[in-house]
């Protein structure tokens, strides 16, 4: 079977969803698998890193490598099987743009260690321990992957030769990528698989004059599921958003979240869905769009929710116009070097 | 301690602007740190050129139109209002503060005006530090990754 492509699927930091979602292609798994051999699967294969290792350098085909960059390891990892592989996909949302992970952005490493390992309510640490890099025991040093200050998209860690957004990408889009692998039939190198156009653009729904008196969360309302979803005051992001999807949230009456990124030629998907919410304001008043805005609570949340590792702004700084790095974190950077 | 803060001035071509057209002809003293950017409305001026400036360098933005009513494409300024609320409300999430961020109605008959927000501006902005360019943060944060845009971050 010299002539079979040879693949590996690795995550870094993600929820495990993408995984699955290869699983859903369902019966295809085993066009996959007689198309490829799998070398690196850690949710379901039993190959280790020093497998990948020792292998020749591009030797393997195709790396999908889901997930954000969030410490040394998973910036290891993607180095690795860069080196090892000929083509390597972003595949997801958290490698293409940043995802969900990436919403830590909005703050910094001290508040994340402050919150995870002192202030959540399960939380039992009366030392203040928290995690270091090294620790000298009398055994010999313990060595932690370093916590980075930032979650980074996997193109800031690594070259990335094609994109495969969503949150999980969808089965046909997967399908539609490994057949284009298999026939060698791949697009030019830095491609997005996925429509060019936003998410409004294949939405089925009756889009009238977008107006707004009151923004709504989904709990809070049961929308007419004919109807555009934005003209009954909830947010969705649809058109800030790259379409490919099949309106997947839009057909189960739910609003789009924009886990495949902005669409062509948008820079910022925030900013564009900024400026669709505020927009649809239907006031002249100012009282009355001031009270309006204001029920869009959480706007970086609603506005980067996959996407902040890809906004212009990058990252959130602490104090404003100080640095972000403190003096004690620079030394365990030090460390890590 | 003193710096001298950048302004990206957003001026709509039928008021704002012409303000400031007037405030040079009638040679009124003005800080010198804004640079202008004339759009023909401020409707036009999308989120993330306020965004762009920040993330450029930018240490304050200031978006300038006609008075409620006066806009020359009837209701270009209500739309830059709108999204200047939003923007108001996510910027500090961003760590940067609102006040960096001023939108103003300028009549073309108001250069004097004009003069006093951009002074206004920069005297609040020194009581300010400067603000990081996105990619300075980004190489300062874990001091490895100098790109600012993606692209082939690592290429090592």
């Amino acid at each position: 079977m010299a002539d079979k492509l040879k693949f590996a699927f690795y995550w870094n930091a993600s929820c495990g969803g993408c995984e699955i979602a290869v699983l859903d292609i369902h019966e295809k798994i085993l066009d996959v698998a007689a198309l490829a051999d799998i070398l690196l699967w850690p949710v379901a294969v039993d190959f280790k890193k020093h497998h990948i290792r020792d292998l020749p350098d591009k030797h393997i085909d195709v790396s999908f490598i889901n997930g954000g960059t969030r410490t040394s390891e998973q910036r290891e990892m993607a180095e690795l099987l860069r080196r090892k592989s000929k083509v390597v996909v972003a595949f997801g949302a958290c490698a293409s743009l940043g995802g969900i992970p990436s919403l830590a952005n909005f703050h910094n490493r001290e508040e994340i260690f402050q919150r995870a390992y002192i202030e959540t309510p399960s939380t039992d640490n009366p030392k203040g321990i928290f995690p270091q890099v090294k620790t000298a025991l009398p055994e010999g040093d313990l060595e932690l992957p370093l916590f980075f200050n930032h979650v980074y998209r996997l193109d800031q860690v690594i070259a990335v030769d094609y994109y495969l957004p969503g949150c999980p990408p969808t089965p046909d889009m997967i399908a539609a990528a490994v057949t284009a692998i298999a026939g060698n039939s791949l697009p030019p190198a830095g491609a997005v698989f996925g429509g060019p156009s936003t998410v409004c653009d294949s939405c089925k729904r009756v889009k009238q004059e977008k107006k707004v008196k009151g923004f709504h969360r989904i709990h809070e309302i049961i929308p007419d599921p004919e109807r555009c979803l934005l003209e009954q005051g909830i947010i969705c992001a649809g058109s800030a958003t790259r379409d490919g999807c099949g309106t997947l949230c839009l057909n189960a009456n739910m609003p789009c979240r924009g886990c495949f990124g902005p669409p062509d030629g948008v820079a910022d998907q925030g900013a564009k869905l900024l400026s669709v919410l505020s927009t649809v304001v239907d006031s002249n008043d100012f009282g009355e769009i001031e009270k309006l805005i204001d029920q869009i609570a959480d706007p970086a949340g609603y506005l980067y929710r996959f996407a902040a590792a890809s906004s212009l702004l990058k990252h959130k700084l602490t104090g404003d116009g100080k640095s972000t790095v403190q003096a004690a974190e620079r030394s365990q950077l030090e460390v890590a070097k | 301690m003193s710096f001298e803060p950048k302004i990206a001035g957003f001026l709509c071509n039928w008021c704002a602007y012409t303000a400031a057209d007037l405030a040079g002809i009638s040679r009124l003293k003005y800080p010198d740190n804004i640079r202008i950017i004339r759009v023909m409305c401020t409707g036009r001026i999308e989120p993330s050129f306020v965004l762009k400036a920040f993330a450029s360098g930018a240490d304050g933005v200031l978006v300038a139109g006609c008075h409620p009513g006066g806009c020359h494409y009837q209701e270009g300024n209500y739309k830059a209002y709108k999204r200047t609320l939003l923007l108001k409300r996510l910027l500090p999430q961003f760590g940067i503060a609102a006040e960096r961020f001023r939108m103003e109605f300028i009549a073309s008959s108001e250069g004097e005006k004009f003069a006093a927000v951009v002074g206004e501006m920069v005297a609040k902005l020194k009581t300010l530090e400067p603000l990081q360019t996105a990619s300075d943060r980004l190489a300062e944060l874990d001091g490895m990754f100098g790109e600012a845009e993606g692209g082939t971050g690592g290429g090592r």
